[in-house]
């Protein structure tokens, strides 16, 4: 009996037939992403890194919610045009607090994972609120509408403890105190200082340049201000890292 | 009494939603549960003006079960034309950035609007009804489980419009063509089993010895989604009354995941699906048998093993271990050779048939998209070479290659089937007007070659601007002066996109005349042969 004659038996057994392609479409899943969460040497090793403080991770969702990864990477590759225009490639352990990453896959607008402390706060708001008066050749949507629209504060810390549920470092005590940073970062008069203890390198500052509330516009800057700051690429072995 | 259990539950489910709508804790989840709690009002008024306490005629068994595929088919026209709209508003956007409407019709939301209008609100409407249509008469069973089939269509309508209102409100995983968030993602789900239910029941149902090979791929394509979808979404909400969740997975773990789901979205829903569709339409519509039974044992395992591997080929270079990238690019050569098997397949059944490219706009439609499907699964597997995507990735070229399958494949061997089973499903003896299928065909042809030419153009120029260097050895383009030279080319973009647009309105208007009983009064189309003249 041939090998022809013996597939007669799946062409006339429905529940084989879906057993059979069940099993076949697994494997390359389990050969190709199972290993990336035992091997060692998937995440490198780095100095610097830490969760999101609640403001930066309330512009994150801005961030995501905006659908920004649609035109702007956050991943630059190791290639000589890329590391001079964006600065130094980015490694896997830069987003291994990400839920969900954002490396993106276009480039309508630059690459992001770098864009921390490369501009103002003054010139993010300018050009979030009205893009093409400080790039008169960009395209990009105004979000103008991120200055008038305040942060809900009152239940943030819900955020951090789903975060914390899938395996990023949230301790308690960051999660009680998730409203007091939130607001916090976001006044340069207030005491910072269990802030920048919880979250060292955080940024603080009235980023709208509205100290009257907590906006949108607060929380995006405050993100894009962070963008690939954490990591001390001094102490950053490039051998070991490299697999 | 008719339909007195689904008006039950469906006030049953609109209250639950005002609930949500009230208690809810971000304000986007607010709006979304307003917009759930209206759609099923208007579902339960509709029901309530159709019942009636009559005693309900009795089914015949033996019949086929086509209301489902009848609906199925006007979605999927009425779905394809809002998608391939939305299209041409952002590929506008891109050309004109003055046409964002922010919030709600800013490029970024409506981009994913657009996606998944086109991939499962078109594409995925054109693939269940074909499928219900094909089950049925592949296996000559009715459609198994009674109403499930329409449980299953109006499910599937719920979850476009959920996902849809959500993109706008800003409700979104960021999860390319996975963007509906936790509980969008809980009811398709939901549908996607009773969808498995409904095909596989059938099968086992089925008078016919042999499961014919468009059901092998048809099947393949259920079951391999239900898991993509299942494993891509895991997620964990802030709250279970608010939209915003976040995923399971993180970083490079959650990129290979989302691109192990997006490969194979394209794989299973845009290739599996639509080569079922191929597998009884082509054949159908040409009345030759497949050209060969062997091949396509061969290429059904061999595409379905090969194509999951092929992820990794979205993320090279970049902080994804080597080992993963090198094993993607090279399944994703490898998915070359069945993929041709598919397109010889489809070709090679015209053998003895192919004067009817003459005769027939709908067999030309067929063809032209069993020939872009093999442009596309060449060039796939190319711009999976490291090398080749070091230029490609992030440009338009992606966008470019996406646009040739799409358009090309599954575009238009999808209309292929809509014209193939209208007159069919309506009992009507022809079309409206095969001439005005010609000018569909001719409109989107030329549309979808302005398009992919142009975003070859614009995404290799892209490529070599970004690395272009000076004798001294600096950068040449700052980044918003490439910007600003993609301009013609989205303008010129556009006008295909809007070529194709109109092709698709055409078909949507020679359909509505076929479904109302129209017959266009026009010369008919040459016949195969031509008349023999007498000698002079």
């Amino acid at each position: 009996m041939g090998l022809m004659d013996k597939h007669a038996l799946i062409e006339k057994n429905a529940t084989l037939l879906l057993v059979g392609s069940l099993l076949v479409v697994t494997v390359g899943g389990i050969v190709e992403i199972a290993p990336l969460f035992y091997l060692d040497n998937t995440i490198e090793k780095v100095e610097g890194m830490r969760p999101y403080s609640p403001l930066e991770l309330a512009g994150r969702n801005i961030y995501v919610r905006e659908g920004c990864y649609l035109c702007h990477s956050q991943m630059i590759r190791p290639f000589r045009d890329e590391v001079e225009r964006y600065g130094h490639y980015s490694l896997a352990a830069e987003s291994m607090y990400d839920h969900p990453f954002q490396w993106g896959s276009k480039r309508t607008g630059p690459d992001l994972a770098r864009v921390g402390d490369r501009y103002s706060n003054v010139w993010h708001v300018d050009h979030l609120s009205d893009p093409r008066s400080v790039v008169p050749e960009s395209i990009m949507p105004s979000y103008a509408f991120l200055k008038d629209a305040p942060i809900d504060v009152k239940d943030f810390s819900t955020h951090l403890v789903a975060n914390a549920r899938v395996g990023v470092p949230y301790t308690d005590d960051m999660i009680s105190s998730a409203k007091e940073d939130l607001i916090a970062q976001a006044d340069p008069n207030a005491d910072s200082s269990g802030l920048e203890a919880r979250y060292p390198k955080a940024k603080v500052g009235d980023f709208d340049g509205n100290p009257q509330q907590v906006t949108e516009m607060d929380a995006l800057v405050a993100y894009l201000q962070m963008l690939g700051t954490l990591v001390d690429f001094k102490n950053y072995d490039e051998a070991a890292g490299y697999r | 009494m008719k339909f007195g259990t689904q008006i039950f539950a469906l006030s049953l489910f609109a209250f639950a939603a005002l609930v949500a709508a009230a208690l809810g804790v971000d304000e986007p989840f607010r709006q979304h549960m307003w917009v759930l709690f209206f759609v099923l009002l208007g579902f339960v008024a509709i029901l309530i003006r159709n019942t009636s306490f009559e005693a309900a005629a009795p089914i015949d068994p033996s019949a086929y079960m086509d209301g489902p595929v009848r609906y199925g088919t006007i979605a999927t026209m009425f779905w394809g034309v809002v998608g391939m709209l939305v299209g041409v508003v952002i590929a506008l956007q891109l050309a004109y950035p003055d046409l964002n409407i922010q919030p709600w019709f800013n490029f970024g939301r409506l981009r994913p609007l657009h996606t998944s209008g086109v991939v499962f609100a078109f594409g995925g409407n054109a693939l269940l009804c074909t499928s219900m249509y094909v089950v049925q008469r592949t296996c000559r069973a009715r459609l198994f489980g009674g109403n499930l089939a329409w449980f299953v269509f109006w499910g599937y309508q719920l979850f476009i419009v959920m996902a849809a209102t959500g993109y706008l409100l800003g409700i979104t995983e960021s999860r390319e063509y996975a963007e509906p968030e936790w509980y969008v993602d809980i009811w398709l789900t939901v549908v996607w089993v009773a969808y498995l239910v409904l095909f596989l029941g059938t099968l086992l149902k089925r008078k016919e010895p042999h499961i014919y090979v468009a059901n092998w791929f048809y099947l393949a394509f259920i079951v391999t989604i239900a898991m993509l979808h299942v494993i891509n979404n895991l997620s964990m909400p802030a709250s279970f009354l608010g939209s915003k969740s976040y995923s399971a997975f993180s970083g490079v773990q959650d990129a290979l995941t989302q691109w192990w789901y997006g490969h194979n979205a394209v794989g299973f829903f845009l290739t599996a699906g639509f080569l079922g569709m191929m597998y009884y339409f082509v054949p159908k519509q040409a009345n030759r048998p497949i050209y060969s039974y062997r091949l396509s044992i061969v290429h059904f395992w061999a595409i379905i093993f090969l194509y999951i591997w092929a992820g990794p080929h979205h993320l090279h270079y970049t902080a994804l271990p080597d080992w993963a990238q090198t094993l993607g690019m090279v399944f994703s050569i490898m998915l070359w050779m069945p993929s041709w098997g598919g397109m010889i397949n489809g070709l090679m059944t015209l053998s003895g048939a192919w004067d009817k490219l003459r005769t027939d706009p709908i067999i030309r439609m067929m063809v032209l998209a069993v020939a872009f499907y093999g442009m596309s699964t060449f060039e796939g597997p190319m711009m999976s070479i490291k090398a080749v995507n070091s230029l490609s990735h992030y440009t338009d070229w992606t966008i470019g290659h996406v646009h040739s399958g799409a358009l090309g494949w599954v575009g238009m061997i999808s209309f292929g089937a809509i014209y193939f089973m209208v007159p069919r499903l309506w009992n009507r003896e022809r079309l409206y007007s095969l001439r005005l299928v010609t000018w569909h065909f001719w409109l989107a042809t030329l549309g979808i070659v302005v398009y992919a030419a142009v975003m070859w153009v614009s995404g290799v120029m892209q490529g070599l601007m970004w690395r272009e260097y000076d004798e001294q050895g600096f950068l040449v383009y700052s980044f918003a002066e490439t910007v600003a030279a993609m301009h013609p080319y989205y303008v010129m973009r556009a006008i295909g996109g809007a070529m194709y647009l109109s092709g698709a309105l055409i078909m949507a208007w020679n359909i509505a005349m076929t479904i109302l009983g129209y017959q266009r009064e026009e010369e008919p189309m040459p016949a195969s042969f031509p008349a023999i003249q007498p000698a002079e």
